[in-house]
């Protein structure tokens, strides 16, 4: 009788594993919580400095032409405008998403509604391994094929947004594809067979309704495209030219904020303004990102397809 | 009166499995039939055999003869997306597109090329008054037809199908999504609509084929067994399978 008791007054073996997985799981998330919060932190206070320590006017940062915070303009006060950085990193991302979108949505009804079986069978794996593929090589590519042309078509360089443009088109091409297949199997069955036993031929299905039902994870899917773009540092490095100068046209050097930081974050040293200012362009990345974040959030809540 | 649709022989296969062996049916116009039988009995099959709903699935093999207005619907030159605006279906699931109910209801006169307000306005109203659902949307035509309830979805989803005008209805088990009280809406509007419509439904629900249709066609194992009026098929049914269903002996 005692046995029984005791056996059944202490946690079993199951009990146990239940207790040390939870430990596990919660000293997992506790250790990701502490990360995110780390690099918060750490890119604030340092991206904060160049306003706090180094009293740079955050509207003059903003909107500045001028980008050389190793030397002072002729007023004495540091160059640091990121005008130009900011400007072309936007330029890129639009360009690329307006550009990309389409192709990719094409793609995607190919796979899942034109072609299906062989549209599974052969695009995918296309897909995921322009997925795969480093974005040095992309930007190797670009610069060995994309750049000359240019050159060659429209003089100059070569190099600039245009450059950046058809270089991150092909790298968020299978991203905005992949979501977008998941966004157009996402719309029920029922609502095609509805539309075609109403008379509606399979264009006008997908136009008017597929298209339709789908468009809020559609929108996801291009800013999550657009975020990558943004992000990209590498092979927009390697074709934008890395001039700090506010872009005339597609085709003139410049710069993002993601190449800036790639170029510049080992020839500066740590706490000086110069390195502050790299800092505060991280932060704007950073802060882009959770606008893109948000934005996914909010499209997502308000496209839920309830059934 | 000759029938609007008139089938003979009609075998259909999923590939080298034959669902339907031979079905001869008539339908007549003004009326309601029901399709009745055991699940897997291809009574749905053969629903969708009639707009051509069957194109869609990959290795089906329909052999027999389709006429509709003494046209054959698996003719070369049958137009499908013509066809089915004559021949209109109402699914299972109610399956509202995800726009407001006026979309909803317009969707297939856009299709067939209307835009001009006035003529939308006035169709949406006699479509939802048909379905009788027009007293519950009518405040709310800009409102998505998902918030309704499924009963209203299901009203509204034969709005849609009645603003094109078809000449055939066909529903596919329209009420065994919802609850009773819907359902026997549903079967109102059906009766309303039979004097202007040939009404053809597949149900599970023998109850619900005794109350509203005119005829009924019993079907078993891809088979017709018996099709006959449904005042005499329920009170005296020709042979011994019918009766052993409707008495609730196996399905």
């Amino acid at each position: 009788m005692d046995d029984i008791q005791k056996k059944l007054a202490s946690p079993s073996k199951a009990s146990h594993e239940d207790i040390v997985g939870r430990i596990i799981s919660y000293s997992c998330i506790a250790a990701i919580i502490i990360l995110v919060i780390s690099i918060l932190y750490f890119i604030t206070s340092r991206g904060l400095a160049t306003f706090l320590t180094d009293h740079v006017n955050l509207w003059q940062f903003l909107t500045g032409k001028d980008w050389n915070p190793g030397s002072l303009n002729a007023q004495g006060k540091p160059q640091v405008g990121a005008l130009p950085m900011i400007v072309t990193s936007f330029s890129v991302t639009i360009l690329s998403a307006l550009v990309a979108t389409p192709f990719a949505i094409a793609v995607a009804l190919f796979m899942t509604d034109i072609a299906p079986k062989s549209g599974t069978k052969f695009l995918q794996p296309v897909i995921e391994l322009l997925v795969g593929i480093p974005s040095v090589v992309y930007g190797f590519i670009g610069l060995t094929v994309v750049v000359p042309v240019i050159r060659n078509l429209f003089g100059g360089t070569g190099a600039g947004i245009l450059a950046g443009t058809i270089v991150l088109f092909v790298m968020v091409l299978p991203t905005i594809t992949s979501l977008a297949v998941d966004a157009l199997r996402a719309v029920p069955a029922y609502f095609r067979s509805a539309s075609l036993a109403l008379g509606a031929t399979r264009f006008q299905t997908i136009y008017k309704v597929l298209l339709r039902a789908a468009m809020p994870r559609l929108l996801t899917a291009v800013i999550f495209g657009m975020a990558r773009a943004f992000g990209e540092a590498l092979a927009v490095q390697m074709v934008i030219g890395n001039a700090v100068l506010m872009p005339r046209n597609l085709i003139t050097p410049t710069s993002t904020l993601t190449s800036q930081l790639t170029t510049n974050i080992g020839n500066t040293i740590m706490g000086t303004l110069p390195n502050n200012a790299l800092w505060s362009l991280a932060l704007i990345l950073l802060l882009m990102s959770l606008v893109f974040n948000l934005l996914v959030r909010y499209i997502g809540k308000r496209g839920e397809i309830k059934s | 009166m000759p029938a609007i649709l008139q089938t003979k022989n009609v075998h259909l296969s999923y590939g080298s499995k034959e669902a339907l062996h031979g079905i001869n049916l008539d339908f007549d116009d003004h009326s309601i039939t029901a399709l009745i039988g055991p699940s897997g009995c291809g009574k749905s099959t053969f629903l969708r055999c009639l707009n051509r709903m069957n194109d869609l699935i990959a290795n089906t093999t329909i052999t027999g003869s389709f006429q509709f207005h003494g046209q054959d619907l698996y003719a070369p030159t049958t137009n499908l997306v013509e066809l089915r605006k004559q021949i209109g279906m109402v699914f299972q699931q109610p399956n509202p597109f995800p726009f407001s109910v006026y979309e909803n209801v317009t969707y297939g006169l856009k299709l067939a090329g209307h835009h001009e307000r006035k003529f939308l306005d006035e169709q949406v109203e006699r479509a939802l008054k048909q379905a009788a659902v027009w007293d519950e949307v009518k405040d709310n035509l800009n409102k998505s037809a998902m918030s309704f309830s499924g009963g209203q979805q299901q009203r509204i989803c034969i709005a849609r199908l009645l603003a094109v005008q078809p000449d055939i209805i066909l529903l596919d088990e329209p009420t065994s999504a919802l609850d009773p009280i819907s359902s026997a809406q549903i079967e109102e509007t059906l009766i309303t609509l039979k004097k202007d419509y040939c009404i053809i439904i597949v149900t599970h629900n023998l109850q619900q084929a005794s109350r509203i249709a005119d005829r009924t066609a019993f079907m078993l194992n891809g088979n017709l067994v018996e099709y006959d009026l449904t005042s005499k098929m329920f009170t005296q049914p020709a042979k011994q399978d019918t009766s052993d269903y409707l008495n609730g002996k196996f399905g």
